[in-house]
């Protein structure tokens, strides 16, 4: 991304031209504002609010029955099946997302490099990111298309489960077992680290070569380096890909509660479940903006390091002269009250 | 040999390419599989399918499946009301995001990058939190169960996934020479028209990428069809193909008690209820595959 060229100091006052050109800035930005707090702001407070009630509706009108933290101890305490979703929902994501981003990559390099047929098999791993939808998938997985005769996933369970917690242990079981179907969630993420990949430039490569790399300390010390804002991007499009995505069972639970005719469910009820969903998926987010955000490089750190370091020894050399200044000073001060004092005391005597 | 296997300096060894494409081989197999095996199901008839010593080829080509699935799933008119389901909003979101991309590339105002990292987070926020007051929003206004849903987000920038189409045309514009919109200025043109004459047309790859990507989001999207476009309580007309899948089983057997169909539903019958609900996209893949593949690249997602 390029940097933004600096505009005037905003504080300045605006010139004619540049007021004109805000407002028509915001003019095209205008529709999606509106929509905004519309479709996302309103909605936000609003289902914060309902959150905290019972809500019933009837013919007539809606009751609103404030229950205070009612619906959370509701879903923690009554309901099994909302919290073992989420520790799983939580495993599933935390280890099926770096596969899918590694997975990834790996394609994109092996399709980066010089081979026949390339189109061709860009062609098959995209595929995927066409057709795939919820009850497609539904229907495939529910039909065993989804996973590799081959693979004995109850084995593999069973391995991980003597070393590890039951429930991770069935998520890793799960994701064998899926594991088709995780790989075809990597369609755009190739694609994206397939078109960052080609802007690397090659002199890059030809001058780590001639100094003697291999290939593979150029892949830890250039591409890597390069690629890593793409892999960032990526894991967050695969976080929020498998949280939208109907083969969830997190979001159909939402619905169901939502468009449930008990007297303790309902809009209320549904509300407080999205909203630990969505604090869930932001968390997620967040530990992966964590992990991969944009640390500075090594020569950055040692400039930054040394930069420090000189403003600190001016900060030194200015504290001394300030000190030296003041000894001065209060020497000649002394001084002066000592000339004084003498004068005076001669003057007295 | 070593050097033949592993390769120098200049050329890849043998080895290292055999592996490379070894490994792609069976990563596409393992990608096609689902497909490979939706297909050849679909085609089997009853005896097919309890034959054991039948695993891919069926014996005959066995049209029956297909026939009994599209007339469970009302096939033609689902077709074309998903055509319309998809089309229309992208049109919408391909007009809007364009306007609101250009709007935050061209022009410096203030808050602007308040706005951009509200545009971020309404692309990380889960859509279910807000979901409940909007169908609460619609109901109200009396339009659930019809296009209605889909178009008004649509139309206020707020469509399915239209941060990331924002983002897009927000990226692609930032790269339009700024030379070319202040020559326009000088020439006369305002900001609307310099918009029509200038960026728009030279826009092509952007618009293709949206359009694509947008149609198949909507076409593929049965959760909020389902719920807005359908209605969950009062079904309306409007469904989709993806929406006629999910709920395949109950429709598959209410057309049973009723006799239309002869044979019971069997997973040859759902594999062919499959191949129809991807067929169109599928086709629409095949004729526009380079510019699919192709269109992250010339999008300019990843920068210069």
């Amino acid at each position: 991304m390029r940097k933004e060229k600096k505009v005037k100091d905003p504080r300045a006052k605006l010139g004619k031209l540049e007021k004109r050109e805000a407002r028509a800035g915001y003019l095209f930005v205008a529709p999606w504002l509106i929509g905004v707090c519309l479709f996302l702001l309103y909605p936000l407070c609003q289902s914060f609010y309902y959150m905290w009630f019972n809500i019933r509706i009837t013919p007539l009108k809606t009751l609103y029955t404030y229950v205070g933290t009612g619906n959370f101890t509701q879903i923690w305490l009554e309901n099994p099946e909302f919290p073992q979703q989420i520790v799983t929902y939580l495993w599933q994501t935390i280890v099926e997302v770096p596969i899918i981003v590694v997975f990834a990559l790996m394609i994109a390099i092996m399709l980066n490099g010089k081979i026949k047929c390339r189109g061709l098999f860009r062609l098959i791993f995209f595929l995927p990111v066409i057709i795939v939808s919820g009850p497609v998938m539904n229907m495939l997985v529910a039909e065993g298309a989804a996973s590799i005769p081959a693979m004995n996933t109850e084995s593999i369970v069973a391995a991980f489960d003597t070393f590890l917690s039951h429930s991770l242990a069935e998520a890793i079981g799960e994701i064998f077992s899926d594991m088709i179907m995780i790989l075809w969630y990597s369609g755009v993420q190739i694609l994206i680290f397939l078109s960052a990949l080609q802007k690397i430039d090659s002199a890059m490569y030809e001058a780590a070569s001639m100094d003697g790399a291999s290939g593979w300390e150029s892949f830890w010390k250039i591409t890597l380096p390069t690629i890593k804002p793409y892999i960032l991007l990526n894991a967050v499009y695969s976080v929020i890909f498998l949280s939208s995505n109907e083969q969830n069972t997190l979001i159909t639970m939402i619905q169901d509660a939502m468009f449930s005719g008990t007297k303790e469910k309902g809009y209320g009820y549904a509300a407080a479940m999205a909203w630990m969903y969505a604090v869930i998926v932001t968390l997620i987010v967040l530990l992966f903006f964590l992990l991969l955000g944009s640390k500075k490089d090594v020569y950055d750190r040692q400039i930054k390091r040394r930069k420090r370091a000189l403003k600190k020894e001016a900060r030194l050399v200015k504290k001394i002269e300030r000190r030296g200044r003041r000894n001065a000073r209060k020497i000649e001060q002394a001084r002066q009250k000592r000339k004084y004092k003498t004068y005076s005391g001669e003057s007295d005597y | 040999m070593r050097r033949f296997v592993f390769g120098t300096r200049e050329k890849e060894g043998a080895g290292k390419q055999i592996v490379v494409y070894g490994l792609l081989i069976c990563i596409g197999f393992v990608y096609l599989y689902p497909i490979l095996y939706m297909l050849s199901t679909s085609f089997m008839n009853r005896d097919d399918l309890l034959d054991s010593s039948i695993n891919w080829l069926p014996g005959t080509l066995y049209l029956q499946n297909y026939i009994d699935a599209a007339s469970s799933m009302n096939f033609w008119t689902s077709l074309l009301k998903g055509i319309v389901i998809a089309g229309i909003p992208t049109l919408l979101n391909i007009l809007v995001c364009m306007l609101v991309g250009y709007g935050f590339a061209t022009f410096a105002f203030k808050g602007r990058a308040v706005m951009i990292g509200l545009l971020l987070f309404s692309y990380i926020l889960p859509s279910q939190v807000t979901m409940i007051p909007t169908y609460g929003l619609y109901s109200k206004m009396g339009i659930v169960g019809t296009l209605w849903t889909f178009i008004l987000p649509a139309l206020f920038g707020n469509g399915l996934n239209a941060p990331i189409f924002i983002l897009i045309f927000y990226q692609f514009f930032r790269q339009v020479p700024r030379v070319l919109l202040e020559a326009a200025k000088i020439d006369g043109a305002g900001h609307f028209k310099t918009f029509a004459r200038v960026a728009v047309p030279s826009a092509g790859p952007a618009i293709l990428t949206v359009g694509l990507f947008s149609f198949v989001w909507y076409w593929n999207e049965s959760y909020l069809t389902e719920m807005y476009v359908q209605g969950l309580s009062s079904k309306s007309v409007w469904v989709n193909l993806v929406v006629q899948l999910k709920n395949f089983e109950t429709s598959f057997e209410t057309m049973q008690a009723t006799g239309d169909v002869a044979i019971s539903l069997s997973e040859s019958v759902k594999m062919a209820a499959t191949a129809l609900s991807i067929l169109p996209l599928m086709l629409m893949y095949f004729v526009l595959q380079k510019q699919f593949v192709e269109s992250i690249d010339r999008a300019g997602i990843t920068g210069e």
